[in-house]
């Protein structure tokens, strides 16, 4: 796989020195050559579009087979992504190809979302090689490269404009894959339709600043004719898998009742120039673009969100150590700090949980306190009241004695009487009362009646 | 991290063309992108001084790599193993060739030459990590490839065997580098010397183990019988000459003795004189790429992973090295994050139930404390009310009896009252008193 042959710069203190006779490294490109085409090549392509614009049709009609598919209905809930893995020939060269197609693009009502799904399908394969590279043991020159390589964007064949939907679609795409824009069907529009086509869509291209894919035109072998090719951007084709039969000829074309449209032949449409230019000519380009361009970028933000720089404060460059270094203690720490947070938390709510509870104790125990002196409250009064009874009842007692006391006295006071009765009344009246007195007489008639 | 979408791996189907698609042209493609970038190779050439490296050199790459404006390093005495690099640019057949040669003054001419390979291995290593760190950058540009492809060990010939120096340098260098053996200045073996050494040496090597540099097999069977024949001549015996000498009418490059010309350009079929051009087409003309391979895939790969596992397993047991060994650093940390927070859900879930726990008992305690109080007091209550009963009727009794004894009085005192009445009339009759 590509791995140091990517970047080389030839530095200062290089002197060139002239060879005496032929050494022989001039064999280097066909021993790399041969290298590559013993391991086999592979390319990935991602054909973007509506449903029905001819997408698989035209992988087939490119690649002169027939690849996997069934047509697709229009009642995709969302935009899904289906890939295909095929191991094609061609003399000696083994090529790896993935066709990727999306499903039920363009079919929702609500589209806003249609191109998430696809970025995250050319995310996910970056991600993927990233990974493989950042691995301690890893087995890169024997990876299958899964990264698209190339993304065919099919426009539909209005003849006016590109949709919002495109324009969207190849925005968010353009940092991220190499766009090649088509017109697809193209045989349903006119010749003279299609150039003002042409040249509309280019210009919204261009003031809308998507990026499409420009054929490279640093190399002179190839320089001239994709300068050319450029300019005829984007190809308008058509595709078929169906033969007719012109002259004595089998070609593949789309018959009409007013003519037969041949897939092969320039003046109908562009399909080889398409073929030239995207197989014959700068597959290589394509396949270095996605890995020097767009993984380079995809890598690097990926890298700069996780943390990563390639300077210290200082501006010392980082050694690969010192960063992973510093990302590790960085990392343990943070787990540390959060373990150390999460126990502070429970500690704090410990605290504050047994304050309630000891608030709740104080609560109770005073309003016991408060029962407990009702209770004696109470209690006293109770107290009182049998104390009052009590007196009274000694009061009746004392009164009761008395009187008895009284009765009993008048009694004895009757015999005295008899003999004493001058002093009786006198003794009587110190000795009791009146009415103990009328007792007594009433006795005391009592027995003078019986004397 | 992005998960990788089973999509991924897919099963993988043969297809048939129908016809013309195009991507034959591909190594065409790629045979113009690598002229255009053009090629870098680093050789590093180490033995004893005199034993002819910098002939060799010049010889190899016909052209004066080490000339009088820039003398090689044997001009130059040297007192420690020094390592040099020359770089010079190349140009054959429109391929651009930007070669580094690696030179290593003073190896083994010291007295003591203990750790005298340590400069040596300490100057791969460091290009490997130059290599290492311009590849990990975040803002990756330019990634010159200064590695050291091939190192070409000089074995003197003394006609018995490698000397202990070699066995320890070859045993040291060849998990770094692609390490090819030669005999320096053949041309003082005769052919039977020379066959007898080279099975000497080539004993002594797998002896102890040494992992020398093994042109691999190609797809090409005439290829294969050319690339068996070499094998079996290792290690190369060789003859450098900066000289051109006529022999036969020929010029030649060669070495001229009284007693003839020891050639070294020409290559008869069965490799009289020596292995010098098979040295060269081995080395630049049919495996210069695979050395560069080898070196990236093998060598390169062995220095990253030892040097990253040195990295990420600091302080980690050494039970768990193996399988982390197969994740990059980063998904190392993610996934030991995932197991952090995994910890502390279950410490978290812990805490929250011994918390709970407590709590409860400690509610509890309060319950039943308030429980108890709340049946004293019930039962204070009533011990009042009781008290409080029995003073009632304690209180009735007494009215009762009081009225009863305050009715009682009242007759008494109604009896009285008649009795003094009757009294009164009896006194005014004289009765009494």
């Amino acid at each position: 796989m590509k791995s140091e042959d990517d970047f080389r710069n030839v530095g200062e203190g290089v002197r060139a020195v002239p060879l005496a006779g032929h050494v022989g490294f001039d064999s280097m490109p066909d021993q790399l050559v041969n290298k590559s085409v013993n391991r086999g090549f592979c390319f990935n392509i991602l054909c973007v579009g509506e449903t029905g614009l001819g997408k698989s049709t035209l992988m087939d009609t490119l690649f002169n087979t027939k690849f996997e598919g069934e047509p697709t209905q229009h009642n995709q809930p969302g935009v899904t992504l289906k890939s295909n893995t095929y191991e094609l020939q061609e003399s000696n060269v083994r090529l790896k190809l993935t066709v990727v197609n999306t499903v039920g693009f363009g079919d929702q009502i609500n589209k806003e979302d249609s191109y998430k799904s696809i970025v995250e399908f050319i995310d996910t394969q970056f991600e993927a090689y990233l990974q493989e590279e950042l691995k301690i043991k890893r087995t890169l020159h024997s990876y299958h490269d899964t990264r698209i390589h190339a993304c065919l964007y099919f426009i539909a064949p209005t003849g006016h404009s590109l949709k919002s939907l495109d324009l969207v679609t190849m925005k968010k795409l353009d940092s991220k894959v190499n766009i090649v824009p088509i017109v697809a069907k193209s045989d349903a529009i006119s010749k003279s339709e299609l150039a003002k086509f042409k040249i509309k869509i280019t210009s919204e291209l261009v003031s809308n600043g998507v990026q499409i894919y420009q054929f490279p035109t640093d190399d002179e072998s190839v320089a001239e004719i994709n300068s050319t090719m450029n300019s005829h951007l984007p190809f308008a084709v058509v595709g078929s898998t169906e033969e007719v039969k012109i002259g004595n000829k089998m070609v593949k074309a789309r018959q009409y009742p007013w003519g037969t449209v041949q897939v092969e032949n320039e003046n109908h449409c562009d399909f080889v120039k398409l073929r030239e230019m995207l197989i014959r000519v700068n597959m290589e380009d394509l396949r270095e673009q996605t890995h020097t361009r767009h993984y380079e970028l995809y890598r690097r933000c990926k890298l700069e969100e996780m943390g990563f720089k390639d300077t210290d404060p200082d501006s010392k460059p980082f050694s690969l150590q010192e960063t992973y270094e510093a990302k590790r203690n960085e990392f343990m720490g943070e787990l540390q700090k959060k373990e150390e947070e999460m126990r502070q938390m429970f500690v704090q709510r410990v605290k504050e949980k047994e304050a309630e509870l000891k608030e709740a104790e104080k609560e109770l125990h005073e309003k016991f306190d408060r029962l407990k002196k009702l209770h004696q409250d109470e209690k006293k009064k109770l107290e009182e009241k049998k104390k009052s009874l009590d007196d009274e009842v000694n009061m009746f007692k004392q009164k009761k004695t008395a009187a008895e006391l009284l009765l009993n006295q008048a009694q004895q006071a009757g015999v005295v009487l008899s003999t004493h009765r001058s002093s009786f009344h006198v003794w009587l009246f110190s000795h009791g009362g009146f009415d103990a007195l009328w007792l007594h007489l009433i006795n005391l008639k009592a027995i003078t009646k019986l004397f | 991290m992005i998960e990788r979408p089973e999509t991924a791996v897919p099963s993988i189907a043969q297809r048939n063309l129908e016809g013309y698609v195009g991507f034959a042209n591909l190594p065409n493609q790629v045979y113009r992108k690598s002229v255009k970038r053009g090629f870098e190779f680093t050789l590093m050439v180490v033995g004893e001084s005199g034993l002819g490296k910098s002939t060799l050199i010049n010889s190899l790459f016909l052209t004066d790599l080490y000339s009088k404006d820039y003398p090689g390093p044997s001009q130059r005495i040297k007192k420690t193993v020094q390592v040099e690099q020359s770089k010079v640019l190349i140009k054959e057949g429109g391929v651009q060739l930007t070669l580094t040669i690696v030179d290593t003054p003073g190896f083994g001419d010291a007295v003591d030459n203990s750790n005298c390979w340590q400069p040596v291995i300490n100057y791969i290593d460091s290009k490997c990590e130059d290599f290492l760190n311009a590849e990990s950058r975040v803002n990756r540009r330019s990634m010159p490839d200064n590695r050291v492809h091939c190192c070409l060990y000089f074995i003197a010939p003394s006609g018995h065997g490698l000397k202990p120096l070699d066995i320890e340098f070859m045993k040291r260098l060849h998990d770094k580098v692609n390490v090819i053996p030669l005999i320096a200045k053949a041309d003082t073996l005769t052919p039977e010397e020379c066959q007898l050494f080279k099975k000497q040496i080539m004993k002594e090597i797998q002896e102890h183990k040494i992992k020398i540099y093994e042109f691999p097999d190609t797809e090409d069977d005439e290829d294969n019988k050319l690339i068996r024949k070499v094998k079996e001549k290792m290690p190369l015996a060789v003859v450098g000459s900066n000289v051109v000498v006529e022999v036969n009418g020929k010029k030649v490059r060669g070495r001229q003795y009284p007693w003839g010309v020891a050639e070294e350009g020409i290559f008869v079929e069965n490799g009289e004189h020596c292995d010098f051009t098979v040295l060269r087409n081995m080395l630049i003309r049919t495996h210069m790429q695979d050395l560069k391979d080898v070196t990236n895939n093998v060598h390169y790969e062995n220095y990253r992973s030892k040097k990253l596992a040195a990295v990420t397993c600091n302080g980690v047991d050494t039970s768990k090295t193996k399988g982390q060994l197969t994740k990059s650093p980063l998904a190392q940390m993610e996934e030991e994050r995932r197991e952090h927070v995994m910890k502390m859900k279950k410490m978290e879930a812990e805490m929250e139930q011994v918390f709970e726990m407590k709590v409860k008992e400690k509610k509890q305690k309060l319950k039943d404390s308030e429980a108890e109080l709340e049946r004293r007091h019930e039962q204070m209550k009533k011990n009042l009310e009781a008290q409080y009963k029995e003073l009632e009727e304690k209180r009735r009794v007494f009215e009762e009896e009081k009225v009863n004894w305050e009715a009682q009085q009242r007759i008494l005192e109604q009896q009285k009252l008649d009795a003094s009445k009757t009294m009164e009339k009896n006194k005014k009759k004289g009765k009494i008193f």
